[in-house]
């Protein structure tokens, strides 16, 4: 068969998920990277109850979007149900854990606890990867490089938004400053690979032109922006303005990203006639 | 071992959607909803076109992208491979609709019928709660597979124990039967003309075979 004259058609937008998907993977992503880096940054002590508590804000901020989108929420205890092969099940086992650890760190004041909350957030920002990659319907999620950009920008949304805390309670950390423009350009190669890949693949064209804008966001305003300002702080860091404007360029883009990758670029796989046709029993082929 | 798979023939296939129309009739989906359904596909360009049509739906993949996602398990899987929905498990959450490569999933979040608010009597005799904001899609029609093999019955051979779709075709473009019988009409079909499956490279091993014989 002439692959051309068998291509694929009937693309469609995807209406299953809607902007509550994106606000959990907006949320969750940025909640779990936050209380990582408030757990790194506050070693060998406890982190600050005020970053714990907006860690665990953002994660269930997300988690409640997902339970407002399903269609049974009463029955949202049989998402535990199967953790062999689920990310979804995965991510939420993750979460009652950050939530049960974060807890008991608090009420006992064991730093080891936190560390371990640290631990399994990282853990829940993977699996939200995961969560995309498994989706085998969604062209611009199964691309596998799809894991690794979803932890990067996990990362630095997490990073910026610990930035933009504390300084609101004290002077900018130069050492956070500079972790963050780390994690931008990391986030910014993650970008550029998954990219590459996603042009490489059969992709929607539709999937393609929706994820355009994102390339601006996450290359211009998410990592150039960052850096110019990020740089200004480090050279002036009495002027906090500088760093404030660091983080939040390196939050937003990432927000927007995500949601354009759940809501917009989520254009279904579309049909198609084989591209070669086979001859003889499928199963005397098989063996 | 037993594998229910569907042979749909490309060349017999007239786009009539009887099929549809069974399915409906059958499974009692509401408006919007269609487990089974047939694409009108242009193929080529100008000037070298071709029509033809195409029965689409659940391909009952021996590897199902569906099952492996589903987080409370509602979705599984027969011996005889025909993927399943228990209704009274799942959550609805559509993991699976954007699992599935083939857009066989739907889901309904409130009651909806063909002529407004009110079902006609039909629709109000064949209306499931249990179906309302839970994963829906074809079922290769395992009540009536299990009601006739009960009954001594040959799926896809005898129309009480074969899919009502296939039961209906016009055209007889559906074939119904199992795979792993090498004198099944699936096997026999299979073995004397060229075929694809949708998607094969995503490694789903889909139970929907279509023939087609290049002119
Ligand atoms: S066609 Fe879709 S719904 Fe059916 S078994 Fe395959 S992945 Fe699941
Ligand atoms: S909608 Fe139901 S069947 Fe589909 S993945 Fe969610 S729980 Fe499983």
């Amino acid at each position: 068969m002439n692959p051309a004259k068998f291509g694929r058609f009937g693309t469609s937008h995807q209406i299953s998920w809607d902007w509550r998907a994106a606000a959990n993977f907006i949320g969750g992503g940025s909640g779990s990277a936050l209380l990582l880096f408030a757990t790194l940054t506050a070693y060998p002590a406890s982190p600050p109850l005020w970053a714990v508590l907006a860690g665990l804000a953002l994660i269930g901020a997300g988690l409640a979007c997902v339970w407002a989108e399903i269609g049974r929420p009463w029955r949202a205890f049989n998402v535990l149900f199967h953790p062999q092969t689920s990310w979804m099940t995965r991510e939420a086992y993750v979460a009652a854990l950050i939530f049960l650890l974060s807890v008991a760190a608090l009420a006992t004041g064991l730093a080891l606890l936190a560390y371990s909350a640290g631990a399994a957030a990282l853990l829940f920002l993977y699996c939200q990867g995961r969560i995309l990659k498994a989706a085998r319907g969604i062209p611009a999620w199964r691309e596998p490089a799809v894991v690794r950009l979803i932890v990067a920008t996990g990362l630095v949304e997490g990073c910026a938004l610990l930035l933009l805390l504390q300084s609101a309670f004290a002077a900018l950390q130069t050492e956070m400053l500079g972790a963050l423009l780390v994690l931008v350009l990391l986030r910014a190669a993650s970008w550029l690979h998954y990219r590459a890949r996603l042009l490489a693949s059969d992709a929607p064209q539709s999937t393609r032109r929706a994820l355009a804008p994102a390339q601006l966001g996450l290359l211009l305003a998410g990592a150039a922006l960052p850096l110019l300002a990020g740089g200004a702080a480090l050279v002036l860091p009495q002027t906090v303005a500088f760093g404030v404007l660091a983080a939040i360029a390196a939050v937003l883009p990432g927000w927007h990203f995500k949601f354009l990758l759940v809501t917009r670029a989520a254009q279904v796989q579309g049909y198609a006639l084989g591209n070669k046709l086979r001859r003889g029993h499928p199963l005397a082929q098989a063996r | 071992m037993t594998r229910y798979v569907m042979v749909a023939d490309l060349n017999r296939c007239v786009g009539c959607q009887t099929c549809t129309a069974a399915c409906k009739h059958t499974n009692a989906t509401p408006p919007g909803v269609q487990w089974r359904k047939v694409l009108d596909v242009e193929m080529g360009e100008y000037p070298n076109v071709e029509r033809l049509f195409m029965p689409v739906g659940c391909q009952h993949c021996s590897d199902p992208p569906c099952m492996e996602v589903c987080p409370s398990t509602a979705t599984g899987q027969r011996k005889d491979g025909i993927v399943t929905i228990d209704y009274d498990i799942c959550i609805g959450c559509s993991y699976c609709a954007v699992a599935c490569p083939y857009q066989a999933r739907y889901k309904v979040e409130t009651p909806r019928f063909a002529y407004g608010d009110q079902p006609t009597e039909t629709e109000a005799i064949r209306f499931d709660e249990g179906r309302i904001g839970v994963a829906q899609k074809c079922t290769f029609c395992s009540d009536r597979v299990d009601a006739g093999l009960a009954r001594g019955l040959k799926p896809g051979v005898d129309p009480d124990a074969t899919p009502a779709c296939a039961n209906a075709c016009i055209a007889n473009a559906l074939t119904f039967g199992d795979l792993e019988d090498p004198d099944s009409n699936v096997s026999k079909l299979l073995t004397d003309n060229t075929w694809f499956r949708m998607h094969e490279e995503l490694g789903t091993e889909p139970g929907f075979f279509y023939l087609w014989n290049e002119k």
